[in-house]
């Protein structure tokens, strides 16, 4: 399944003092598989964007043609979407609410009308599939799981769902430097598995570049950058005059660069800046 | 030596909800912080970190072993007020630390509530909001600002108590890189007015601006240096599942392969420096 987002406007508070185009002619295509990565300043429209990829907003104008269908016709059922768009937002587990891990994850699946028996065998997909082991697990209160714990149990609600588009808002914010890293593997993990669509939405540029097939540059409610991590974040100036920065081994050869060295434009991860100061220094 | 906190012996246990289990939050953590200073603490989620920080104004009182905010027992309940004024708190979520819907009312809130004369409070507040940079936006709305802006609110509120020492919870985990930096600036800048400041951050890039580096795993200090002694001890702290900076990382591997960079060099400008005088 490909997304396909055409001429896509949105105003906020429209007629108000304080009515602002927070999308302004947005459009590109998602193909089947990709992961992608969305950055830009706070501000700049990329959550306006993702609320409207799962039908939480609706455009002023412009259409999100997912598949075949699109989702900003009004005869689209709200429920239809969510289905095929799971969206994770920023800090899941303050959503937590259930008794148990095991209610929590299965408080979706139920609502779309599934059997009991698909319900559990979803619920115990999804909480293996985050990285937690089901039996040991579900029968716990998920309010006294450690906090990066709880972030998988809300992530496994959404991916109960089985979307066929998955969304996360910041989805390693605030955690640790091994919870963080656990959380990325878990990301990596569920897109193999599934195949679909990911989209992550980030600060944190390391991440992005890692990750990404496809980077998406958004400024002030225009797409203003679409392209591999690559060829997006060997336009440091470009970057930088948006109030973005690059992922720090990048920076590192930026700085290097900006000095006068003759170091490669297009370094991405640690590894390559280490091979890169290696030949230098050498 | 004079220090504005003192930690003797702290030990903090509470009583889990699910099990009733005791746990052992901090145990036996004896630091003093001097006055003036910038001190980072680093550690992983349920290390007791925050758990420290909430000691040191009183949030929480000490199982065993006693604390001091500036010669004051935090158990002391009648120098309370002394204690929370001397050391504020800024904590992670800004939505959650703002209270008034207007950015000044907002930094009055606590020289109002210690009893500060009107026309003092007005200075304050003026004051502290020019201190953050945000003196231009004294009139608007908090939700109306960004999360950067929101956070030197939070700050310019505790500013505006004049404390003698600023405790920051992981005050940008929540910031975009732009906001992030806005925020360091400005606990950078209170550090030189005189400031004593305890950050508490999971950016090792952020710890490397410190003074002093504590790094606290399962309740107790495991390390405690300069950033360039603590960081050098890098292959610890990746055993303690804790990153390194970037340069740090690099400079190991490449002292491996013989090219001689020296191990003091922790942030991405001494790296520069350094590389660019070695060619």
């Amino acid at each position: 399944m490909s997304i396909q987002v055409k001429n896509l406007t949105h105003i906020y508070s429209e007629g108000m003092p304080y009515e602002s185009v927070s999308l302004n002619d947005v459009s590109f295509t998602l193909e089947d598989g990709e992961f992608v990565g969305i950055i830009g300043h706070t501000g700049s429209g990329k959550s306006t964007l993702v609320q409207h990829l799962n039908g939480l907003l609706k455009p002023k104008s412009g259409s999100i043609i997912i598949g075949d269908e699109d989702i900003t016709n009004d005869k689209v059922l709200m429920r239809d979407i969510r289905r095929k768009i799971g969206l994770v937002f920023q800090y899941p587990e303050y959503q937590l609410f259930e008794e148990t891990v095991h209610k929590d994850v299965a408080f979706g699946p139920t609502n779309l009308g599934l059997s009991k028996e698909e319900t559990d065998l979803r619920v115990s997909e999804a909480i293996e599939l985050v990285g937690l082991d089901y039996q040991e697990i579900k029968d716990r209160s998920p309010f006294e799981l450690s906090g990066g714990q709880k972030r998988r149990v809300a992530i496994a609600g959404v991916i109960a769902m089985k979307p066929e588009v998955l969304i996360l808002d910041e989805p390693t914010a605030g955690l640790d430097p091994k919870a963080h890293k656990d959380v990325l593997e878990m990301i990596k993990k569920i897109h193999g598995a599934r195949k679909s669509i990911t989209i992550l939405v980030s600060h944190n540029m390391n991440d992005i570049a890692n990750l990404s097939d496809k980077v998406l540059v958004m400024d002030k409610g225009t797409l203003s950058m679409e392209g591999t991590p690559r060829q997006v974040f060997a336009e440091a100036e470009k970057l930088e005059s948006m109030g973005l920065a690059l992922p720090p081994a990048a920076e590192l050869m930026n700085m290097l660069r900006k000095r006068g060295l003759d170091v490669r434009q297009d370094i991405l991860t640690k590894e390559e800046a280490f091979q890169e100061l290696l030949r230098l220094l050498k | 030596m004079d220090n504005i906190i003192k930690i003797e012996n702290l030990i903090f246990e509470y009583k889990r909800d699910e099990d009733q289990e005791v746990i052992r939050a901090v145990d036996n953590v004896s630091l003093e912080i001097q006055r003036g200073s910038f001190t980072a603490i680093i550690g992983r989620n349920g290390s007791g970190k925050s758990t420290l920080a909430k000691n040191l104004n009183a949030l929480l009182l000490p199982t065993g072993g006693a604390v001091y905010v500036d010669g004051y027992n935090t158990r002391d309940e009648s120098a309370l007020w002394e204690i929370r004024q001397r050391a504020g708190m800024v904590f992670q979520n800004p939505d959650n630390q703002l209270v008034s819907s207007i950015v000044e009312d907002d930094v009055a809130f606590g020289p109002e509530n210690l009893g500060v004369e009107p026309a003092e409070i007005r200075f304050r507040v003026d004051e502290a909001l020019h201190s953050v940079g945000m003196f231009e936006e004294r009139k608007k709305a908090p939700h109306l600002l960004s999360g950067g802006q929101k956070q030197r609110v939070a700050i310019a509120g505790v500013v505006a108590m004049r404390p003698k020492c600023i405790i920051l919870d992981e005050p940008t985990a929540m910031l975009d890189p732009k906001g992030r930096e806005e925020v360091m600036e400005i606990i950078q800048k209170l550090h030189e007015e005189g400031i004593t400041i305890l950050l508490i951050t999971h950016f090792m890039e952020e710890a490397a601006r410190a003074e002093r580096v504590i790094i606290m795993n399962k309740g107790a200090v495991v390390m405690d240096g300069t950033p360039k002694q603590v960081f050098a001890r890098n292959q610890e702290i990746r055993a303690l599942s804790l990153d390194v900076p970037l340069p740090v990382e690099l400079g190991e591997r490449l002292r491996r392969e013989g090219v001689g960079i020296p191990e003091g060099i922790i942030t991405a400008e001494e790296m520069v420096t350094f590389i660019c005088q070695y060619k």
